[in-house]
């Protein structure tokens, strides 16, 4: 059950793969409607095994996780689509229908939720016009810069309004002019009211924004701050 | 669920297969190629079948009686020989038909010395039967039959019609059961390429939060379709090629079809055509729906 202001709970989750190695041990981790936080470490942390035990891709191994009032650990099946809806999510590696174009990348979103078409024409042009791409409603993926996949990954993301925005390595594929502006479309929907948290690499994103920062290595979080920084590796 | 939802879910199926339009061929070919072979196959049995069917109605067993057997009994006779479980047809022949007939076939002119009837004893019963397998089965009812003479019986064309039809049966059991396997390997292959095509798809919606239906209702929708397109191409190459084939085997093998009946085309299709659509339809939705309850758990 969702406590309070609370709308991510962790408690002691482990998470161990077939090959008994443990990606997470014992995690932790509380955030607050409304919150941005980044989530950092190095490669084999746990960031991602954790990014997919919110997306509820995964089910941990012993803990106990609650999402928005879901407990993932006992959610059904046929649950976790309606859970999915009230999540947007940002992949390093955008995740678009490659034959399909900008509009229908969108739309796609919100014909899941079953958004009656004239919503949809009224819906999509203006989220586009929102990550800075109501010109290109009707190129491919292909046609597209990095960025611009990233805005369009985006767009599709916040469409259905989500109360959480899951953004793994957002800026993994982009340089520094593009992974700037992703960012600040990142901070700017966070202002609107939706809880963000960011798996991220880039350290000069994370000094600078001066948002919550969870460090994590080797499965377990090594520190949680507020107005964090990225902490060196030794 | 909307209406906009459903024709879009519809749409979306008539789309998939111009957007993967390599692996909706393949799919047609090897569905195409089954249903082609299997189309052929049921032509061939079923027109051996149909001229077997046509000989054995021609087999019949022919019964005398003995000398002095009323027309009552006669016609008893008849009564029982015609509710046996064997017996198709039967029909009577009196003695004086019989002469009649023997008179027309062999004497002709010369029969003018004949004042009486010479086969006065041959009343007889020509008796059709139901499968000539059962021929020897009847003959020992026959026998058992106190006023019986003579039983005139053919054993050579019942028991070689009887191997053709046994041999019919197990042909065409060891050629369904071949296209059943080669159909399996096929559509196994073409599934597997469909899933290496679609996986990422499936993931994306299914991360957006799609429903297991919304996500595999077009899929289905064009595994039908492909299975519709798959059987009815064969089909319509199945009946241009039955029509060539039967006129140029009248025109060149004159005396052949003068023996042989060759079943029109659209009784073949009759069977052919929902059976091989059914095939197609099953075929294209069970393989979509096993390609995509793969990649539902995400």
């Amino acid at each position: 059950m969702e406590v309070g202001n609370e709308i991510i709970t962790l408690e002691n989750v482990s998470k161990a793969y077939a090959t008994g190695a443990p990606a997470l041990n014992g995690v932790d981790l509380h955030i607050n409607r409304g919150e941005f936080v980044f989530i950092v470490g190095d490669s084999g942390s746990g960031k991602s095994t954790l990014i997919k035990l919110l997306l509820r891709e995964l089910t941990p191994t012993s803990g106990y996780i609650n999402v928005m009032g879901y407990d993932l650990v006992k959610i059904r099946h046929r649950k976790i689509p309606k859970f999915r809806r009230n999540l947007g999510i940002v992949f390093q590696d955008f995740r678009l229908l490659k034959d399909r174009n900008v509009y229908e990348n969108v739309a796609f979103a919100q014909r899941i939720i079953q958004v009656s078409n004239k919503e949809i024409k009224r819906n999509v042009p203006s989220i586009l016009a929102t990550v800075g791409l109501a010109g290109k409603y009707k190129a491919k993926p292909r046609q597209l810069s990095g960025g611009e996949q990233q805005r369009v990954a985006l767009a599709r993301a916040l469409i259905n309004r989500p109360t959480i925005l899951l953004a793994d390595e957002p800026t993994g594929n982009l340089d520094p002019k593009n992974s700037w502006e992703i960012m600040k479309l990142l901070e700017q929907i966070n202002e609107n009211g939706t809880t963000v948290l960011v798996v991220t690499h880039n350290r000069e994103i994370v000094n600078s924004m001066q948002k919550r920062v969870v460090t994590m290595k080797k499965g377990i979080i090594v520190s949680d701050e507020e107005k964090g920084g990225y902490i060196d590796e030794d | 669920m909307r209406i906009s939802t459903f024709f879009y879910t519809i749409g979306q199926g008539f789309r998939n297969i111009v957007r993967n339009k390599w692996f909706s061929l393949a799919s047609i070919a090897t569905i195409g190629a089954c249903l082609f072979l299997f189309g052929l196959f049921y032509a061939i049995l079923s027109n051996f079948e149909h001229i077997v069917k046509t000989a054995e109605e021609s087999v019949s067993v022919t019964i005398f009686f003995q000398e002095g057997t009323s027309d009552t009994r006669i016609a008893e006779i008849g009564e029982m020989v015609s509710r046996r479980v064997e017996v198709s047809k039967v029909e009577f022949v009196s003695a004086e038909e019989a002469w009649a007939g023997f008179r027309d076939d062999y004497l002709g002119e010369y029969s003018d010395g004949f004042t009486e009837n010479p086969l006065i004893n041959s009343a007889h019963y020509v008796i059709y039967l139901e499968d000539v397998s059962m021929q020897p089965a009847l003959v020992t009812y026959l026998e058992s039959i106190v006023d019986v003479r003579r039983i005139n019986k053919s054993e050579i064309t019942a028991m070689t019609l009887s191997g053709i039809n046994a041999l019919i049966a197990y042909v065409s059991l060891g050629i369904i059961g071949i296209l059943f396997a080669v159909s399996i390997f096929l559509i196994s292959n073409t599934v597997t390429i469909g899933i290496s095509v679609r996986k990422e798809e499936i993931n994306i919606m299914k991360y957006i939060g799609a429903t297991d239906f919304f996500v595999r209702s077009p899929f289905v929708i064009e595994g039908i379709l492909i299975g519709v397109i798959g059987s009815m191409i064969p089909m319509g190459i199945i009946y241009i090629i039955y029509n060539q084939v039967i006129s140029y085997m009248t025109e060149r093998f004159d005396m052949l079809t003068q023996l042989l009946e060759f079943l029109p085309v659209e009784i073949i299709f009759q069977t052919l055509l929902p059976v091989s659509v059914a095939m197609g339809v099953g075929i294209g939705f069970l393989g979509s729906i096993v390609t995509v309850r793969k990649h539902l758990r995400v």
